[in-house]
């Protein structure tokens, strides 16, 4: 039975589908069977991500529906052997599923695929209720601001009340300079306040507005160090001990600050 | 200005520091997803409890709901904290 993993963060655009986009491909790429499903109903955008935008035939809500059937709705992703994605309606709204339909079709992919990846819309309403309905496990993203950290906390909140227990932490979009400064809080900062596991930390990396212009994640550039995180990341979750990502990449004089900051290779 | 000024000279803390705090403080709030009115009662309770003990600073008193992992580390829980300041221990449990 394949696990089910729901990405969410409660505040939007804080990298939720950039990170279920690389997530699935390097579970892909580490030879696993995978499907991405975009619970964004009315505001897809993992199909785009993944450059998958063109191939769209059938949706989630065409599925729920009965319209097609499962198998029918799914796009193979010919880059990445056993890479699949689920689409999102772009022209209805969150009400168009209920938890219900999301556990049976959920149930249905588990017997089929090794990891189940569920893109959560931003918000606590329908939608997000939606994306965790199926999920065993939950991945909370959040970036080094009050906003992200708050509305990540909500949300730890909720998957609780939704016996979601042990969800995840990805510190998303670190600037290092800053953090050295003072001016953006560091990983113990973030972990101090969550008081939650930390799977991967991801710097703030052009080459992710580089990748997702292409519709290549990242996860498979090995010149991008957010690539690297993803990497690390997706060896994490298939329950590999693999060191946080040391984000300098200078041998400047600041290194030996490193430890103060908390970016311990631990 | 001001503010940039004061950080030339050394004397605002870091932006991160003051984040931190603020963060710490408005998510006790949004943590206690109790009503005020409940929290009063037990804070009532628990003086009416202590008092047969010791004598405590009910002003002072400082009652809140927040998180914490559980012993075995594998679940958030939420936890009651209370501070509570003592003036003097009775003696009548001697």
């Amino acid at each position: 039975m394949g696990e089910v993993i729901v990405i969410t963060s409660g505040k939007g655009g804080v990298g939720k589908t950039t990170t279920t986009a690389n997530i699935g491909t390097g579970l892909a790429l580490a030879g696993h069977k995978v499907v991405l499903i975009d619970t964004d109903i009315g505001l897809r955008n993992l199909d785009v991500v993944m450059g998958l935008e063109n191939r769209i035939v059938y949706d989630l809500v065409d599925v729920v529906e009965g319209v097609c059937r499962v198998k029918q709705a799914l796009i193979k992703d010919k880059r990445y052997e056993g890479l699949y994605l689920l689409p999102a309606a772009q022209t209805r709204d969150k009400t168009s599923v209920t938890p219900e339909q999301m556990i049976n079709l959920i149930n249905e992919l588990k017997t089929e695929f090794d990891y189940i990846i569920v893109d959560c819309p931003a918000g606590i309403e329908q939608g997000f209720k939606n994306a965790i309905a199926g999920a065993n496990r939950a991945i909370v993203i959040t970036t080094p601001e009050v906003s992200a950290v708050r509305d990540a906390d909500r949300i730890v909140g909720l998957l609780e009340a939704n016996e979601l227990r042990n969800p995840k932490l990805i510190i998303n979009r670190v600037r290092i300079d800053m953090v050295k400064r003072g001016d953006m809080m560091s990983i113990d900062d973030i972990i101090d306040i969550l008081a939650i596991d930390l799977i991967g930390v991801v710097p703030d990396d052009e080459k992710i507005v580089i990748s997702t212009n292409r519709g290549e994640p990242a996860v498979n550039d090995d010149k991008s160090l957010a690539g690297q995180a993803y990497r690390n990341i997706t060896k994490r979750i298939q329950g590999e001990e693999v060191p946080i990502l040391n984000l300098e990449t200078d041998d400047s004089i600041f290194s030996k600050f490193k430890k103060m900051l908390g970016f311990k290779t631990t | 200005m001001l503010i940039d000024f004061s950080k030339i000279f050394g004397r605002s803390k870091p932006s991160k520091d003051v984040a931190k705090e603020r963060l710490q403080l408005v998510l006790i709030h949004d943590r206690a997803n109790v009503s005020p009115e409940f929290l009063e009662m037990v804070k009532g309770e628990i003086i009416k409890v202590i008092q047969h003990y010791m004598e405590i600073d009910e002003n002072a008193l400082d009652i809140q709901l927040t998180r914490t992992k559980s012993d075995e580390g594998d679940r958030i829980v939420p936890a009651l904290v209370a501070n509570i300041p003592i003036k003097s221990v009775k003696n009548a449990g001697k």
